[in-house]
């Protein structure tokens, strides 16, 4: 009876935490398609959207309820099935990344040690990846079964320059695993805790700045953000792999770009950032007097300020620089970056062996 | 190719150097000039709320004046109707009868005064042509409606207030007519 009271209470545990975390992730999803179009604004010197409610809050709102009302079209000559399991993978794939991130320490709830990270596999960050890749089907599928050349065209592009900066991506986290020595993101972040400065020094950013470079450009190509935008050119592609989509099923793919696009600035933020560590402040001596919970809360909002900048980070690049060509998008990735990460990852890899021996 | 002229000046891009093919610092330097603009001054006018001033001279929709003592004074000569390049006024003329000498200034008056708010251009020919001072262009702007046919102006939309009744707006709109005769006089000397 013991065991099966304490997994019970286990899986409430968990399932709360679950549902903290989806509902977390779509909200700050909503605003941040906000938050994209009052920076796009006011980066063009305009206002933004500031009608509907103060400063133009209730604007995703608004937005939201459009798309729920907006009329269903299914083509008649796409493929049913696959056209509305598109973008519940793309869906999907977005928010089960979120599962490996650990977005505090723990929390002390009732005598119970609550901790934040939903799953702490050992194969942590390869889970992301393979999360990730996954996720391109959602558009692959959505745009091959529209049936329509355009989308078809777009999911091309994308899968192909999603495979292309995932090698990147990889080689540049292999260099980073060389000097973590561990795959689990809750120990990464650990580690990166226990640098000079109150955890600052300890971040991986110091040891692997031409790697994190690396990723952030790879990262930018996976969420297909600007200036990797191709699968959606309008200019080219009129709307890109979701042209056919409309209503929620639209909603889904805009919205789980924004969610991967948060998911990605938490993994940057874990991997490079450290988490949820607060710099210039020891953990241990703060929470010895303020109390675990406090640090933890402040750890949590910390991790969330690492991700809100990320986030602008993006922004800020889609309004400042134009969409690559896709000749140059390919170069860069298979003729630079690719040999980038791998210079990077042999050094790294000497330099980790010479140190230790 | 044959050139047209010998003026053709041919150049040859230069190769690029380190920094530039490096590309990452001509990004950070764009992404510098957007974040400048995050602080620059907002160019929105809020649309409703504030407006654009306008020139002295705009053309808006049309008034037809009154005297001083609120007799229309329109005297339906027809000469905006032929002035105008867009054919959108149209009128009948009528003769004034005994006792109707408070509402109208001479012996003919218009019935029946016109103006199709959607084929009118706003050039103010009209305004130009008339020899009785009884037309004007306002400064309001963009009016808006449902039908086609309510675009269509008469005379009670036309007419600015009758002193009689409301001798304020009577004032305020003469006061914008006379502003209007002395600033379109301004521009014309200049």
């Amino acid at each position: 009876m013991q065991l099966l009271s304490t997994d019970i209470s286990l899986i409430l545990e968990k399932f709360s935490i679950i549902v903290i975390v989806v509902l977390a992730l779509l909200g700050i999803a909503l605003y941040t398609t906000f938050a994209e179009r009052k920076v796009a604004g006011i980066m063009q010197d305009r206002y933004g959207p500031n009608r509907a409610g103060p400063f133009g809050l209730l604007q995703p709102l608004a937005d939201g309820i459009k798309l729920f009302f907006k009329e269903e079209l299914i083509p008649l000559a796409s493929n049913r099935i696959l056209f509305i399991l598109g973008p519940f993978i793309a869906m999907f794939t977005a928010l089960i990344t979120g599962a490996v991130v650990p977005w505090g320490s723990q929390l002390e709830i009732f005598d119970r040690t609550v901790s934040l990270t939903i799953a702490k596999p050992d194969i942590g960050i390869l889970y992301v990846f393979a999360v990730v890749s996954i996720g391109v089907f959602g558009m692959m599928i959505g745009g091959w079964a529209s049936n329509n050349k355009f989308s078809l065209l777009a999911a091309i592009r994308g899968a192909s320059q999603v495979i292309s900066y995932e090698l990147a991506m990889g080689l540049s986290i292999i260099a980073l695993l060389f000097v973590t020595g561990t795959m689990n993101l809750g120990e990464i972040v650990t580690q990166q805790m226990a640098g000079g400065l109150g955890g600052l020094l300890g971040w991986n950013i110091f040891m692997q700045p031409l790697g994190f470079l690396i990723f952030l450009v790879c990262v930018f190509a996976e969420c297909n953000r600007t200036p990797f935008d191709l699968p959606e050119a309008e200019s080219e592609l009129n709307m890109g792999y979701h042209q056919e989509y409309s209503s929620l099923k639209l909603g889904f793919f805009l919205f789980s770009e924004y969610i991967n696009m948060i998911v990605s600035s938490a993994v940057m933020a874990t991997l490079f950032f450290g988490g949820y560590d607060i710099p210039f402040v020891d953990e241990t001596a703060l929470s010895a007097a303020w109390g675990n919970n406090i640090v933890a809360i402040l750890g949590i909002l910390m991790l969330l300020s690492k991700i809100v900048f990320f986030l602008f980070l993006f922004m800020w690049v889609r309004w400042t620089i134009p969409r690559f060509r896709y000749d140059q998008l390919m170069d860069l990735g298979w003729r630079k970056m690719i040999p980038l990460a791998l210079a990077n990852m042999l050094i790294t890899g000497v330099v980790t062996l010479w140190l230790n021996s | 190719m044959q050139p047209l002229t010998n003026r053709v000046k041919v150049l040859e891009p230069k190769p690029l150097n380190l920094m530039e093919r490096l590309y990452l610092p001509n990004i950070l330097k764009g992404m510098m000039i957007t974040f400048r603009h995050i602080f620059q001054k907002k160019a929105t006018i809020q649309y409703p709320e504030q407006k654009r001033p306008f020139s002295s001279v705009f053309r808006g929709l049309h008034v037809l004046n009154r005297d001083e003592e609120g007799r229309e004074r329109c005297t339906a000569c027809g000469l905006c109707a032929v002035a105008c390049p867009a054919e959108a006024i149209t009128m009948e003329a009528a003769e004034r009868k005994k006792g109707e000498e408070h509402l109208y200034r001479e012996e003919k008056y218009a019935a029946r005064y016109e103006i199709n708010m959607l084929r009118c251009i706003f050039c103010g020919l009209c305004e130009e042509a008339c020899p009785k001072d009884a037309i004007y262009l306002s400064e309001t702007f963009a009016p808006a409606n449902f039908t086609r046919k309510s675009f269509i102006y008469g005379k009670p939309d036309l007419l600015i207030p009758d002193p009689k009744e409301a001798p304020d707006d009577f004032a305020r709109a003469k006061g914008q007519i006379e502003e209007r005769k002395e600033n379109t006089r301004k521009n014309l000397t200049a």
